[in-house]
């Protein structure tokens, strides 16, 4: 099942590729505190990976690292195959890499509309002067566009708040156009931190079933970050656990609940080391 | 209608003129605190500096020429040429956009994630700054901006409207310079907000304004759209520059209309472009009017510090302005 050549067919039959991002030896220290402590996994294409464990594990300090907002001071990330420089986040994105946020960074001032269509920034090929000469070209441009963006739009059922400013919308609604945003960049890989936090059972019902779908659908690989132990195992298919910066556990979710680590984490052993 | 009336509408006209001055240099101030927080203290000295770029252009001055002659023992001054007004700004405009990147890499790029003080304080240092190489560069004497525009008052409206009151009205008096003005400023703003909201680049403007982190994460680079936002500011110091500097001469005094542009954002808001316009519109009609109406009564001289009461009895009844975002805290 570690095979980095040829991948492997999930319980419900979906066929998983080749190695996409390969994090090798990654050490990320914040002055005297190591938030991450040598840790190596990897996530493969079409794949939805679940990163798991007890606040303060560095989950999301791993989600940084991939996206680029943190800079790990030890280890290589690998993308395709190849081992990546260190980068901006913008540059991350640009590589086709998408996220969300645990506290949500959408643009509150503006429409569900225009935060979606940020999403399309890097399709938007004519810069500012190509856009003022040649308006065919760019014309096409926005239309195509517009065409993928109301495609996602659909897609998470959110035509009815098109043009409503995202300030006003309540926290459910916002994690859903969060994660518009990201889709329509139509990311290779989809990064998302905590997507079903502080959301009611239902809420948590729709947006599973929307990252199934998206997985489904455009065979998004998908790395996610979930408290929820029953979403984690119903939705990945494979879950790497951390606590204190370690990784304790790595396998299919099966694997991991019987993991005795993982349980002592979860339970919370007394740490004798 | 009775001449003292026809006297006032001449004033608000004449206000409405001045204002359009003001919110021409205030749009520089909104555009760069919206974009990055960055209260820029340097944007009057800004417009000084790309007028006497332009003059110096112009005529062909030799830049650093005191500082060149000292060192070297030469006497040169001038290149022997003049440039056509046009490709003169041009070349200003780019010189502009080059101070822009200066800025954002060797000031700004160190002082990211700075309390806004810190940043508000690195601008007051850039304007000394920059005043000093503007001096260095092209020397401290007042230069006239010879761009062709037209001059004086408008003889053609004072005719036409010289029957409208009787004997004691003479027709309104406008300045031609301003009505120019007025045009370059609509065709301006006209062209910020297409540009803002049509252009990728635009776009990517109002994200980084919205927040920083979402826009890294849909692929923006920050340091791209500061380099964008100063070199616009740098454009719209340029055009003030052109006008305050047409109307009374390129002298260093000119950086102090910075000061003027404070209470026009008090009153629009340090966050809306339709703010700064119509805030400069206010100040220019009131202090025009208040001087007029009760100027008389004081002694005059109220065009000093009427818009700095104005803007006072803004910061005390409503904070955020008139166009700026409703500053609430949710607890």
């Amino acid at each position: 099942m570690n095979d980095r050549q040829t991948g492997y067919v999930t319980e419900d039959g979906r066929q998983i590729g080749d190695v996409m991002l390969d994090l090798r030896d990654i050490t990320l220290r914040f002055g005297g505190v190591e938030a991450i402590k040598n840790i190596s996994f990897d996530i493969r294409e079409g794949e939805i990976r679940a990163i798991i464990g007890p606040n303060g594990a560095g989950k999301s300090s791993m989600l940084n690292v991939i996206s680029g907002f943190y800079v790990p001071q030890d280890g290589s990330v690998w993308f395709h195959g190849k081992k990546r420089a260190p980068l901006k986040p913008y540059q991350v994105a640009r590589q086709g890499i998408a996220r969300t946020f645990q506290n949500i960074a959408l643009f509150e001032g503006m429409t569900v509309l225009d935060n979606i269509m940020t999403g399309r920034l890097n399709y938007t090929k004519s810069g500012m002067i190509a856009q003022a000469i040649w308006k065919g070209k760019a014309e096409r441009e926005e239309t195509e566009n517009r065409e993928k963006v109301e495609r996602v739009i659909d897609f998470l059922e959110i035509q009815a708040i098109r043009k409503t400013p995202v300030g006003r919308l309540p926290y459910g609604l916002k994690k859903r156009v969060e994660l518009a945003r990201a889709l329509a960049a139509e990311p290779k890989l989809l990064l998302l931190d905590e997507p079903m936090a502080g959301m009611n059972v239902e809420e948590k019902e729709d947006m599973s079933r929307f990252i199934l779908d998206v997985n489904d659908e455009f065979g998004t690989t998908i790395a996610l970050i979930e408290h929820d132990m029953g979403v984690v195992m119903d939705l990945s298919d494979r879950v790497v656990v951390m606590d204190y910066g370690k990784k304790i556990g790595d396998g299919t979710p099966d694997e991991v609940r019987n993991n005795q680590a993982v349980i002592d984490a979860y339970l919370g052993v007394a740490h004798d080391e | 209608m009775s001449a003292d009336f026809l006297y006032g509408i001449e004033v608000v006209i004449n206000g409405l003129m001045a204002g359009v001055m003001y919110a021409l240099v205030a749009l520089g101030f909104v555009l760069i605190f919206k974009a990055s927080g960055i209260f820029n203290f340097a944007q009057g000295v800004m417009a000084l500096f790309a007028a006497l770029t332009l003059v110096g252009i112009m005529e062909g001055q030799v830049p650093f020429a005191h500082l060149i002659n000292a060192t070297f023992g030469t006497e040169i001054h001038h290149f022997g040429w003049h440039v056509p007004a046009l490709l003169a700004i041009f070349l200003t405009v780019g010189v502009m956009v080059v101070f822009a990147w200066a800025v954002q890499r060797f000031l700004f790029r160190h002082l990211v994630g700075q309390e806004p003080i810190i940043l508000f304080m690195a601008t007051i240092g850039l304007a000394y700054f920059l005043e000093g190489v503007g001096d260095l560069m092209w020397g401290s004497d007042i230069k006239t901006l010879a761009l062709g525009l037209p001059q004086g008052g408008a003889r053609w409206l004072e005719d036409a409207t010289a029957g409208l009151g009787g004997e004691d009205f003479y027709g309104f008096f406008i300045d031609k310079l301003d009505i120019v003005a007025t045009g370059v400023a609509i065709v301006l703003v006209a062209g910020l907000i297409a540009f803002s909201q049509y252009t990728k680049h635009g776009r990517a403007m109002r994200a980084v304004a919205d927040d920083h982190q979402a826009a890294l994460s849909v692929g923006i680079s920050l340091n791209f759209i500061w380099i964008l936002v100063w070199s616009l500011a740098g454009f719209v110091a340029l055009v003030a520059g052109i006008m305050w500097g047409a109307k009374s001469g390129v002298q260093f005094s000119l950086s102090l209309i910075a000061l003027k542009a404070l209470p026009v954002l008090m009153l629009g808001g340090f966050t809306s472009i339709p703010g700064a316009i119509v805030g400069g519109l206010i100040i220019g009609v009131g202090e025009k009017l208040f001087e007029f109406l009760i100027g008389p009564m004081v002694g005059g001289a109220t065009e000093n510090w009427f818009a700095y009461v104005l803007a006072l009895l803004f910061l005390v009844f409503r904070p955020q302005g008139l166009f700026g975002e409703k500053i609430i805290e949710r607890v």
